[in-house]
């Protein structure tokens, strides 16, 4: 890192890596992700990534040099991580002008409004998905059939996702067995055949970059696995009170976005607690907020409302759950 | 202070949204189009020219302690007065802008002109604060309502310039929140 | 400048003034209003009438007939052209809607077509399920002309003949439900002599 004199927000124990390091790590842990989606949804997939990191590295250079008039920060890679993360949550038959407003707007509004890296309350490229879910609803519920769409992108053929299926057969009044010959099967979804975002359908190739975040040490266990947990215990529950009504606990953490937003989206340092029970605490409210929009809400999938929901958690979680100040015991009269 | 401030200073010096930031709930509810901002402003302006008029020619008659429901009376005839027109020669957007009509009753910005100016000042000076005041407002709701209708809807008081659909989220409550945002955000730069 | 003492008689007497001044100039604006607001609210009837049917020259706002159904009430609008039935508007609903209850006006002709479908109120998710109405989309087009004799009120996924809106089928669902419960109301007798 340059020897500059930096004034910035908390945290302040640095461990001797460098933001470009870890994104470095970060991008490399989406690779697996990244190889399967332009297996299954080929050029779309690409097109989309491509353009996707373009323009957020586009935009936070325009916006530090001609508007905020500092020192271009893109070589530290985030930019390159978040337009990363925003093509992984969309569809890959997207039109590019959406790609390039969600881009404006996760760099724009969701990080350089708040005064750019480390100042963002909440993670650019969720709030991003978000703000284009809600605005363009017709096109980011267009889920390209994966394998068949590989050669095409605006028309590709289009199919529901699994948790499309399963929340409009139950409104219909249908059960979960009369569901069930339209959904893939457990080891399916694990591999990822199915229709969803373009970064989020192989839990395998997901779980192979947690494992080099692990490895690396960029991220710790506690906030995936309560997640997962929360998720796995809570549709569980549901699950054994009423089979017929209710998804089992597996397919619910093979599903949507369970796996990247757990592992990526919501382990995003700058939103989410420093300490590790903050974390577990932070996890926990993720994976019951997800299962109650899943089940009880308006869209099939809550995984991205439920960390966006818990961000704004995240300063009242570290007030507290504080870690130990560097070097110093806490005493507890203040 | 000269008759000209008090008449100007609402529009841009003491914008009451833009500056003084009173009167949210109207200011994001009803602002999904340009019209309806326009509506909403121009009903608050008559209330609060109204209010601010009569609040200055009784205010030295009424005892302190009834102050605040002396003034609210007041402001509700003006409302109702607006309500019952409205509905009948605007009829459409009475209907667009719904429950807030009644709602400017609580508007902070017709009491707090009330409190704040008309019951010190004299009556041509409260009439020329309560236009420009209300003529703040109405600006301000109208810009704001333009933006979210332009890139919500693609269209300008109703004439669309785009086919199909727009950024859709304006037109909806979280975009009235980063419309505003962004418009006093500019607004201050501006001043400076 | 000195207010007045604030005394209970003091106190009673403004608050007093204040509101007798104000219910009398209410009272004015109201009776002025009356029938401007009687007028408007007729016309709206008429206007949301007249997009659904054709041309007809009563006021089928006197003549309505509440029917009640299960979960709420139709009201049926017959419309007569000098005398002669052109056809009756049906305010109907379903509580199906994504985001709760649609209200929809459906005009019929005498033989039981429907000639225009206008949607009164609804709910729906703004881009998805509210291209039900005819200013957002074609989608309600498709009903114009058609008798539910011979036109399958479902969407077809469900084994209708009814093309639902992209990405909205649950929308499209409750549509086909608010039209057909007008239909069996009208069939059942609603239809006026």
């Amino acid at each position: 890192m340059d020897s500059k004199l930096v004034v910035s927000p908390s945290p302040h124990v640095h461990s001797g890596e460098s933001t470009s390091r870890l994104m470095f790590n970060v991008v490399l842990a989406l690779m697996p992700a990244f190889a399967v989606s332009l297996y299954y949804f080929g050029i779309g997939a690409l097109f989309v990534t491509l353009l996707s990191v373009l323009s957020c590295v586009l935009f936070e250079y325009l916006i530090q040099k001609f508007i905020l008039k500092v020192q271009p920060t893109i070589t530290d890679g985030s930019a390159i991580v978040t337009g990363l993360l925003l093509a992984f949550n969309v569809p890959s038959n997207l039109p590019w002008y959406i790609v390039v407003i969600g881009s404006l707007f996760a760099i724009g509004v969701a990080k350089m409004s708040f005064g750019g890296l480390g100042s963002n309350p909440f993670n650019p490229a969720l709030a991003a998905r978000v703000f284009m879910l809600i605005s363009f609803p017709v096109q980011m519920t267009s889920w390209p059939l994966p394998i068949e769409s590989r050669l095409k992108y605006i028309d590709a053929v289009t199919g529901p996702t699994p948790l499309a299926i399963l929340k409009e057969g139950l409104k219909k009044g249908d059960t979960i067995s009369q569901i069930a010959d339209q959904i893939p099967s457990h080891l399916q979804l694990f591999m990822g055949v199915m229709g969803g975002s373009l970064g989020e359908i192989s839990a395998l190739a997901l779980l192979i970059g947690f494992a080099w975040l692990l490895y690396k040490k960029v991220i710790t266990w506690h906030i995936p696995i309560s997640i997962f947990t929360t998720i796995f215990i809570f549709t569980g529950i549901l699950w054994l009170v009423n089979p017929e009504k209710n998804a089992d606990p597996i397919f619910h953490l093979l599903t949507g976005g369970v796996m990247i937003g757990a592992i990526y989206m919501a382990t995003d340092y700058v939103t989410s607690p420093m300490h590790p029970k903050g974390m577990i605490l932070f996890g926990i409210g993720i994976g019951l907020l997800t299962v109650i929009i899943r089940v009880w809400g308006a869209y099939p999938e809550g995984v991205s409302f439920a960390i966006l929901i818990m961000n704004a958690f995240v300063p009242l979680i570290n007030r507290y759950v504080k870690p130990k100040r560097f070097g110093e015991e806490v005493k507890r009269n203040g | 202070m000269s008759k000209l401030y008090n008449l100007t200073k609402g529009i841009l010096k003491e914008n009451p949204i833009f500056v003084i930031v009173l009167g949210m709930c109207p200011t994001l509810a009803t602002t999904s189009s340009a019209m309806n901002g326009l509506g909403m402003g121009l009903a608050t302006t008559f209330v609060l020219f109204g209010s601010n008029t009569v609040i200055s020619l009784i205010a030295r008659y009424i005892p302190d302690k009834v102050r605040i429901p002396s003034y609210i009376v007041v402001i509700a005839t003006f409302v109702t007065i607006v309500d019952l027109v409205m509905q009948a020669y605007a009829q459409s957007l009475y209907e667009k802008l719904g429950i807030f009509i009644p709602l400017i009753v609580v508007n902070c910005i017709v009491l707090g002109r009330a409190e704040a100016f008309a019951n010190k000042n004299g009556v041509v000076d409260s009439m020329l604060d309560g236009i420009g005041m209300g003529l703040g407002f109405t600006f301000a709701l109208t810009l704001l309502g333009s933006v979210r209708e332009i890139l919500g809807a693609g269209s300008w008081f109703d004439h669309k310039f785009i086919q199909g659909d727009a950024i859709l989220v304006f037109i909806l409550s979280p975009g009235a929140f980063i419309a505003l945002a962004y418009l006093i955000a500019i607004f201050n730069r501006l001043k400076k | 400048m000195a207010n007045m003492e604030s005394n209970f008689k003091n106190m009673t007497a403004t608050l007093l003034i204040i509101s007798l001044v104000a219910s009398a100039a209410l009272g004015l604006v109201y009776q002025s209003t009356k029938e401007p607001i009687a007028l408007a609210q007729q016309a709206k009837i008429n206007n949301a009438i007249k997009a659904v049917l054709p041309e007809f020259d009563n006021q089928p706002g006197n003549e309505a007939k509440t029917v009640p159904v299960e979960g709420g009430e139709l009201i049926f609008y017959p419309a007569t052209k000098q005398g002669q039935p052109v056809g009756t508007a049906v305010k109907t609903f379903s509580n199906n809607g994504f985001g709760g209850r649609i209200e929809l006006m459906v005009g019929f002709l005498p033989d039981g077509t429907i000639n225009k479908v206008a949607v009164i109120s609804h709910k729906e998710t703004p881009g998805l399920g509210d291209k039900m109405d005819p200013k957002k989309s074609n989608f309600s087009l498709q009903f114009e002309g058609k008798n539910p004799e011979t036109f399958k009120l479902k969407v077809k996924k469900d084994g209708g003949d009814v093309d639902a809106i992209t990405a909205s089928t649950i929308s499209s669902r409750a549509y086909c439900d608010a039209v057909t419960r007008a239909y069996n109301a009208l069939k059942e007798g609603g239809k006026h002599e």
